[in-house]
């Protein structure tokens, strides 16, 4: 019994999936078409076609990166909700390298606006981090208030000084061909950006599970009083982790410019930043387990097109879905509780057992 | 520029007024939750969810009561996804919070295109008109902005004055109060920590609603995907900056509401500057505002925490 | 009117395997003050969170003037007549004093009248003798105004059974004369009052009868005319008391840490230590004494270096460490700290037994390397100090959480001793641990001065203090009120100094 709770336990994320998938054939049902064959259409397109997959790989890769920004600060008990606001200021900064610093050998000047990209996200993620750790205020809201900044800063900068001349709406002009990251399949969009939200997932998931600073971002979100006692400095831990996840979500913004869209658009990032968040918890905040959820929830976008070319149900069903996996994997939290509610009054179960057992040898003997 | 022409003013003020009318609502939600103890980050998702609601409600019924009513009991239904697994199951509120908002973005969006179809951004539902109030709305100034307005805006005005004597002047604001600092002595005292909360949090789910079905009943009669636009974020700003008191909550709102006025009208009048540098002004304005917050907020002491009474 | 007031028939109660109260009989007479006796963990708080409705009982009743009545909530039991003051006092703090007194009554109707029940509420106070402002803001008192605010709460709502849960732990000594002078007022006019207490001499002092609890069950009742301190002793403990024996220093060495005018002000920067020296030797133990919350917390934190020094300087055999970090005093200086907080400050309670043992030098080899831990290094560190502690656990991958108090006390020793300190901070080391492992806990820290090391213990209760301290000062309100031999710290007089009560002569350490 308690086996099986446990494995309820660890499956919740997979009962989210299935209970949002459940309520999301109901609406596509009232949109008046055939669930199966509406799902079929979506995973089919997702995961079987190659043209499908590439599309799927190519959304992998900014909703992993922003998925792993939402992980590393959650390790101290910190939320990141701007991961969306860096993923705009680290495509900026990418994009005003690429543009502006001319002469560099291909490769090189692929690095630098990496790292121009990274240090943008860390920037911008530094305002929530500084607030948080020496005036005490909520980094959620600041985050959520910067990443409307941002969108609208991004927009003001493409649409004035970055914008390409004659454009119809906001843009800039096109990066050198040099720049475009290389692709992971052949004449489709899926680029290498992925390939590096891989690593970084496996780098954290070393760090988390033996390295002694994931322990120390455990010990600040666990004790910080304890934490301070040991020695960790809690301000310190708060800075690194949202500098290091901002510098992923930078990267997630980088990538989206130098290996799908070769220019900085405006409102380019269509909430991958939010996504992230839901990437994050369905993976019930391991690493490793982020890159199974990016990949699912990057199949559900890149195959609700498909569908909606095949059956003609609007892409928005993919948006409400995703609302219902994150509404269920937060009810599928309660069940810590309620297991442990269960595995108490199993506990208690047995003790009666024994207090029974003692009761009878008594009367033996 | 010339802001001291009277008519001007007179327009900047209304402006401002009509601009923070949704922040109030959501706001005053605010306060009413997270004074007992529960952090509504959900605010955003509530709006969101009356302006849908409202919409609906507006479109079968052809009335405005009927849409203000559906959107109501949207947002009530939102505030009760919250109180369920908020209070009652004990999910960390911040992130059902974030799921109830994610949640309400996707199904809105899906849903508008289902009801209001093709004709979504066309659309014209029926709204609220201004009400003169005679002899009033003729005073200078004051007049126009005060009392030419509509019936939501008079609804806001006496809410806000409700809540404000709700949670100071009855015993069961008292209640609410202790709750939100300290649930274990409030328990101890004999009152339903868990029964307040369910109050409060499906009232605060009402009230941001109400927030959302003004901006589609009053000032742009239609409904379009994620049009709540941060406006919840900037409410829980306001919640802080007002110090979780419905008054000062509401005098913050006036002043991001009167930012926000400014930035429309420097948009009109420095047309070479695109006006996306303008838009991010309320949001910059917000942060700034808690950054300079002078003193440091003290939230309600339990805010966040969830309670049971048998620790053991 | 029945015989008894109150009649606690027959309850039973477990949580998981222990059984908090075994068939427990209470017989409580109106107008008197009974005295519920016993060690912690006998089950006198069960038994009292039964009777307040905050735990349901697996088994009996209770009767009010011999009426059985349902006790499933506060509410209930508020309703019932029966009020509780418990040890950490159930007030909202950012209320003011009548708020907190409203709070919960019935029948208040629509408008809360404020000032009409601050009117009733003077009268009240002032016909007990109390003198309370009904406007202040309950956070902004003393701790034993907050208790006056406690009774005058039940009062108010009419109760007529109080329920007192270690109500002198919170008073200094000079304040418990007062306090049972209240007590007995309020038993004249009629109240009952239950006193849960493991004070053998506030039993003798003020209750009429005595109930002794041990492991949950009733020992005894008797009337305090047929009992005895040493009699109640040897039923609250169930075996002879320990003669102890002191173990005195012959020659404590050299100045250690020196102390030199430090102050330090608290989270709201108000000064929580005011200007504080001291001279602490090696070889020696320094007690600290004082009613919690008087600057003792400040003063091992500022030692451990958890929170900066406003003013003064520390000094370490002559050497400034005043700007060093936590990590620094240990590794370096060999300052070692067993906070007062267990569950707080010492242990990451989710976090393993092995891991927990490293807690203070998880990042130094050789317990990592590279920003890497090497776990085969802690488990083996861990098993070791856990042998040489008979710490009690299943294994050092156990998560700290599901061992016993004592046990956790014992790893956080074995940690900080392990690096052989030069300096021990200890800060109330005994609490809530059973008599056995308090012997543990006390010898090794003997054991420790004997070696040679600085040793400076704070704790609140004086009968611990008195039993291992060489020297013992006294804090109050964040000043050192005087330093005195252990021979010359009696109980009244370190008594009068934790009152503020200043010595005769000037005393410096």
């Amino acid at each position: 019994m308690t086996r099986f709770l446990s494995l309820v336990f660890l499956l919740r994320g997979l009962l989210a999936v299935f209970a949002a998938l459940l309520i999301g054939s109901v609406l596509i049902l009232a949109a008046g078409a055939d669930p199966l064959t509406a799902y079929g259409t979506l995973f089919q397109g997702a995961f079987l076609d190659y043209w499908g997959f590439a599309t799927t790989l190519q959304i992998m890769s900014p909703l992993l990166l922003a998925g792993l920004a939402v992980v590393l600060p959650l390790r101290a008990g910190l939320f990141n909700i701007g991961a969306e606001g860096q993923i705009y200021i680290g495509a900026l900064f990418a994009t005003v390298i690429a543009l502006y610093v001319p002469g560099l050998p291909g490769p090189l000047h692929i690095l630098l606006c990496s790292f121009a990209g990274a240090l943008g996200g860390a920037l911008w993620a530094l305002i929530p981090a500084l607030l948080k750790a020496y005036r005490r205020i909520n980094e959620i809201i600041v985050t959520l208030l910067l990443n409307f900044v941002a969108l609208h800063f991004v927009s003001f900068m493409v649409g004035g000084p970055m914008m390409e001349p004659g454009a119809p709406y906001p843009y800039s002009p096109e990066i050198p061909e040099s720049l475009f990251l290389p692709h992971l399949l052949p004449r489709t969009d899926a680029h290498a950006g992925v390939l590096v939200g891989v690593v970084i997932a496996l780098v954290m998931f070393a760090v988390f599970h033996r390295g002694t600073f994931g322990f120390s971002l455990d010990t600040v979100a666990r004790n910080p009083d304890a934490a301070r006692y040991a020695g960790i400095s809690v301000e310190r831990h708060i800075i690194v982790a949202f500098l290091v996840a901002g510098a992923i979500a930078g990267l997630a913004g980088t990538f989206e410019v130098l290996g799908h869209r070769y220019r900085l658009f405006h409102a380019f990032s269509q909430g991958y930043g939010y996504d992230g968040i839901v990437v994050a918890f369905l993976a019930g905040l391991s690493p490793l387990l982020a890159i199974v959820s990016a990949l699912f929830l990057a199949g559900l976008r890149a195959g609700a097109s498909i569908m909606q070319r095949a059956v003609g149900i609007e892409t928005t069903v993919i948006e409400a879905i995703q609302g219902l996996v994150i509404l269920f994997v937060a009810v599928s939290l309660a069940f810590r509780y309620r297991a442990t509610e269960v595995g108490r009054a199993l506990r208690r179960r047995q003790e009666v057992e024994r207090a029974l057992d003692a009761e009878s040898e008594e009367r033996e003997s | 520029m010339d802001l001291l022409n009277l008519q001007t003013l007179t327009d900047m003020l209304g402006t401002s007024l009509r601009l923070s009318v949704p922040l109030i609502f959501a706001a005053l939600g605010g306060v009413l939750s997270e004074r007992s103890g529960v952090f509504n980050i959900a605010l955003e998702g509530k709006i969101l969810a009356g302006a849908f609601g409202a919409a609906l409600g507006a479109f079968l019924f052809n009335d405005p009561f009927g849409g203000l009513l559906v959107g109501i009991l949207f947002g009530m239904l939102a505030g009760s996804i919250l109180a369920v697994l908020g209070v009652s199951l004990g999910v960390n509120q911040i992130v059902t919070g974030i799921a109830i908002n994610l949640f309400v973005l996707g199904i809105t969006a899906f849903l508008s295109r289902i009801v209001f179809g093709a004709q979504a951004n066309t659309l014209r539902l029926p709204g609220f008109k201004p009400i003169d109030l005679p002899g009033l709305s003729s005073i200078p100034v004051i007049g126009p902005v005060l009392f030419r307005q509509d019936l939501m805006v008079y609804l806001m005005i006496a809410l806000a004055i409700l809540v404000f004597l709700f949670l100071y002047r009855t015993p069961w604001g008292l209640a609410v109060r202790a709750v939100g600092d300290n649930p274990a002595a409030a328990d101890t005292a004999g009152i339903p920590v868990h029964g307040v909360r369910y109050g409060c949090v499906i009232a605060a789910g009402g009230l941001a609603a109400m927030g959302g079905s003004y901006i589609v009943l009053s000032q742009v009669f239609l409904f379009s995907e994620h049009m709540s636009a941060g406006k919840g974020f900037i409410a829980l700003a306001a919640v802080i900056l007002g110090r979780w008191h419905p008054l000062g909550a509401l005098a913050a709102c006036l002043l991001f509401g009167m930012f926000d006025a400014l930035q429309l009208r420097l948009q009109f009048n420095y047309q070479d500057v695109p006006h996306q540098f303008f838009q991010m002004l309320p949001y910059l304005i917000s942060i700034l505002a808690l950054v300079g917050l002078v003193g440091k907020p003290r939230p309600p002491a339990a805010i966040g925490r969830d309670y049971r009474r048998e620790a053991k | 009117m029945t015989e008894y007031k109150l009649l606690l028939d027959d309850i039973s109660k477990s949580f998981g395997a222990t059984r908090a109260n075994d068939r427990v009989t209470l017989a409580v007479r109106p107008g008197s003050v009974h005295a519920i006796l016993g060690e912690n963990g006998a089950g006198k708080s069960t038994l009292m969170n039964i009777l307040y409705g905050l735990y349901r009982p697996d088994s009996g009743r209770i009767l009010v003037d011999g009426r059985e009545v349902e006790i499933h909530s506060p509410r209930d039991a508020l309703d019932a007549g029966i009020g509780m003051v418990h040890q950490h006092f159930m007030l909202v703090t950012q209320l003011s004093v009548v708020e907190n007194i409203v709070l919960g009554m019935k029948r208040l109707g629509l408008q809360l009248n404020l000032a009409a029940h601050s009117r009733a509420l003077e009268e009240l106070s002032q016909s007990f003798g109390f003198d309370i402002d009904p406007w202040a803001e309950v956070g902004k008192l003393s701790v034993g105004m907050q208790q006056r605010v406690e009774i005058l709460k039940l009062l108010y709502h009419e109760a007529d059974i109080l329920i007192l849960d270690e109500p002198t732990s919170v008073l200094t000594p000079g304040e418990i004369g007062p306090f049972f002078d209240l007590l007995r007022r309020l038993r004249d006019a009629g109240r009952t009052i239950i006193l849960i207490t493991h004070k053998l001499d506030e039993v003798m002092a003020i209750a009429d009868r005595v109930t002794v609890m041990q492991d949950g069950k009733v020992k005894s009742e008797l009337s305090t005319e047929e009992a005895d301190t040493d009699m109640l002793a040897h039923l609250m403990v169930g075996r002879e008391v320990m003669v102890r024996v002191r173990h005195p220093n012959r020659s404590p060495g050299a100045t250690m840490l020196r102390l030199e005018k430090i102050s330090v002000a608290d989270a709201r920067g108000l000064p929580a230590l005011d200007v504080v020296s001291i001279d602490l030797r090696a070889g020696e133990v320094l007690g600290i004494a004082g009613v919690d919350g008087n600057g003792q917390a400040e003063l091992a934190r500022v030692i451990a270096g958890l929170v900066p020094a406003q003013s003064g300087r520390l000094l370490l055999e002559g050497v400034d460490i005043t700007g060093a970090g936590v990590a620094e005093r240990l590794q370096r200086f060999g300052i070692a700290y067993v906070p007062e907080d267990r569950h707080r400050d010492g242990l990451v309670l989710d976090a393993s037994v092995a891991q927990n043992a490293v807690l203070r030098r998880y990042r130094s080899p050789p317990f990592a390397r590279m920003g890497f831990f090497r776990p085969a290094m802690i488990r083996d560190h861990a098993q070791r100090l856990a042998d040489s502690y008979s710490v009690r656990m299943q294994s050092v991958d156990q998560p700290i959480r599901f061992l016993s108090g004592g046990n956790q006390q014992k790893v956080i020793l074995a940690r900080e001793l392990d690096g052989e300190p030069r300096v021990l901070v200890v800060a109330q080391p005994t609490k809530g641990l059973d008599v056995g492992a308090i012997e543990f806990v006390q010898s090794e820290i003997i054991a420790q001065r004997d070696r040679g090391v600085a040793v400076l213990y704070i704790s609140t209760e004086l009968e611990h203090l008195l039993d291992v301290a060489d020297r013992v000062g006294v804090l109050y309100r964040g000043h050192l009120m005087d330093v005195l031999p252990a021979e010359d710290a009696s109980a009244e007089r370190v008594g009068l100094l934790m009152a503020g009560v200043a010595p005769q002569r000037a005393g410096a350490a």
